[in-house]
């Protein structure tokens, strides 16, 4: 069944067209990942689907349900999770507090509650979002720098940061916007590891990344964007084998 | 006990006394919106005099209690906070500072003219009838303004608001509606106004539109930036120096200005974050107490 679904999504920005008519399916419990060359149009159409921009035109469903124009915060907390290229975190806060505020979807109790943190619901459901976050940090590793403040940690943990704080959401789909970059080969290895653990625990994951050896280890399908358009989508190396992918990313006399 | 404390304080020192209770107050209030949402508003004033004039008002046509002049003064500033806020608070930093001072200066402008508070004369506000001294009303109000603003920063609450202030973009994308925070943030902030503008007009008797213009504002965020922008017991130290600070320096006469405005700089310069900024003071106390928090709660996690 497809949890995600984009029919010809089109987005301009004046005249510039950055997203032309994108059919994608994503299925549950799967890892497909988004790759091409720079500036196809791969972190629109994450900004699309989490609301950032509505579509200029087509639809975007998910779980059957149409979400193409609604807030990025009622996206998120209907189960889309997602971690941003250049990394986001709240920097002056804490480990601990930056997953915190991504498990704010899974509480309920507003002003009143923070006014009335006596009232034993109130502190069950701090300790519950507590418990949550305690277990997204360790699924990512990083459970004992709970208390340091998030801008103190090294680049590659602060990738992972964003995965646990995405993860808090309890999403049934996570998108990763280049969760490789700058890390290193080893870092990359623990990475592909956490990820398919991610999948395993019944995310569905779509990623967008550029190395390819990351992404056809990790990957169960690829789609390949290039001037905001879908040129092929399958498995891996049918993929590697499309001659149009071949001629996107090496050039014309390439394919041949 | 109390009350003979209070009636044992000669009037001159309780009234910086209560001047110090108000500027908390105010501080605190500011300390919602700026210190932890991040929106900076330079008309907070408008919603102290909202307050002072909605109080007094209560105060001299209907003659209610006290405390439900204090209540219904936070609440009608709030109530004006939220409708105002909500178009307004779309705008960010520069853009929504220069709104606010518009906003307040329409505001003053209002009560200058309107007749019921009697226009540029203001009002002169009877001594409330209350079972309480003024003073002692003060210390609770500040009391439970400084619980409810504590309990604000640990709660879920609080954490939103704190993610907007760092990064609109990626608090949304956690599922957080910003602009119904934003707005709710705005009232309460503006409640704590309303409240300490209520206690300001039956405390000094006689309020003027023009005692909430621009500086009072400025006088408000001076005193959080002073203390640590965000820091609960930074707005209250930084709301204590600085409502004291004229009256310690009374002593210089006309000078007395000058030496506060050079003090303001030096402290600038020598601690930027302000006084209190980027100091956990719970886990300070706690330390002092023994406590070692931090590595109490990492010791119970490697057990997990």
């Amino acid at each position: 069944m497809s949890l995600l679904m984009l029919e010809n999504t089109t987005i301009r920005f004046g005249g510039l067209v950055a997203v032309n008519s994108v059919s994608l399916e994503i299925h549950e419990g799967e890892i497909l990942a988004l790759i091409g060359p720079n500036g196809a149009g791969k972190s629109t159409i994450f900004n699309l689907i989490t609301g950032i921009y509505p579509p200029t035109e087509g639809n975007i469903s998910f779980k059957g349900k149409s979400i193409a124009g609604l807030s990025p915060s009622v996206i998120a907390a209907g189960g889309v999770a997602r971690t941003f290229q250049n990394i986001r975190l709240f920097g002056e806060q804490t480990v601990l507090d930056n997953v915190l505020i991504g498990a704010h979807t899974r509480g309920n109790w507003d002003l009143t509650g923070a006014l009335l943190q006596f009232l034993p619901s109130v502190r069950r459901e701090e300790g519950r979002l507590l418990e949550l976050a305690i277990h997204c940090l360790s699924q990512v590793g990083l459970a004992r720098k709970a208390y340091e403040p998030a801008c103190s940690l090294p680049y590659g943990e602060q990738r992972r940061l964003e995965i646990a704080r995405a993860l808090a959401i309890e999403p049934a789909l996570l998108l990763l916007d280049e969760p490789a970059a700058g890390m290193n080969p080893h870092e990359k290895q623990t990475l592909l590891e956490m990820v398919r653990s991610i999948r395993d625990s019944g995310v569905t994951v779509f990623l967008v990344e550029h190395d390819m050896k990351f992404v056809m280890g990790i990957s169960d399908r690829i789609a390949v964007l290039d001037y905001g358009s879908k040129i092929a989508d399958g498995r891996p190396e049918e993929v590697r084998a499309n001659p149009a992918v071949i001629e996107a990313y090496l050039g014309k006399g390439a394919a041949q | 006990m109390l009350p003979a404390i209070t009636a044992s304080i000669d009037p001159y020192t309780m009234q910086i006394l209560v001047n110090i209770g108000i500027g908390i107050i105010l501080a605190l209030g500011l300390t919602i919106i700026t210190g932890l949402t991040g929106q900076l508003s330079l008309g907070h004033a408008a919603f102290m005099s909202i307050g002072a004039f909605s109080g007094a008002l209560l105060t001299i046509k209907t003659g209610l209690p006290f405390y439900l002049t204090i209540l219904f003064s936070g609440l009608i500033s709030s109530m004006v906070a939220a409708a105002i806020g909500w178009p307004i608070l779309r705008l960010t930093g520069d853009y929504l500072a220069i709104c606010t001072l518009g906003f307040a200066e329409i505001i003053k402008v209002v009560f200058l003219n309107l007749e019921i508070t009697n226009k540029a004369l203001g009002l002169t506000v009877p001594t409330p009838a209350s079972a309480l001294a003024m003073p002692l009303t003060v210390l609770i109000v500040v009391i439970l303004t400084i619980i409810a603003s504590a309990s604000i920063v640990n709660s879920r609450f609080g954490r939103a608001l704190k993610a907007i202030r760092d990064d609109e973009i990626a608090a949304e994308s956690m599922g957080i509606n910003i602009a119904r925070y934003k707005v709710q943030s705005f009232a309460i902030s503006a409640f704590m106004a309303g409240v300490g503008g209520c206690l300001y007009a039956h405390f000094l008797g006689y309020i003027n539109p023009s005692d909430f213009g621009f500086l009072k504002s400025i006088d408000m965020l001076s005193m959080i930036v002073l203390g640590g922008l965000g820091s609960i017991p930074g707005a209250v130290l930084g709301a204590s120096l600085l409502s004291a600070a004229p009256e310690f320096l009374r002593f210089m006469s006309q000078y007395r200005m000058l030496v506060y405005g050079a003090l303001l700089v030096f402290l600038m310069v020598f601690r930027p974050n302000g006084l209190l900024g980027g100091i956990d003071c719970a886990e300070l106390v706690l330390r002092k107490l023994g406590v070692k928090p931090r590595s109490a709660a990492r010791k119970q996690e490697d057990t997990q």
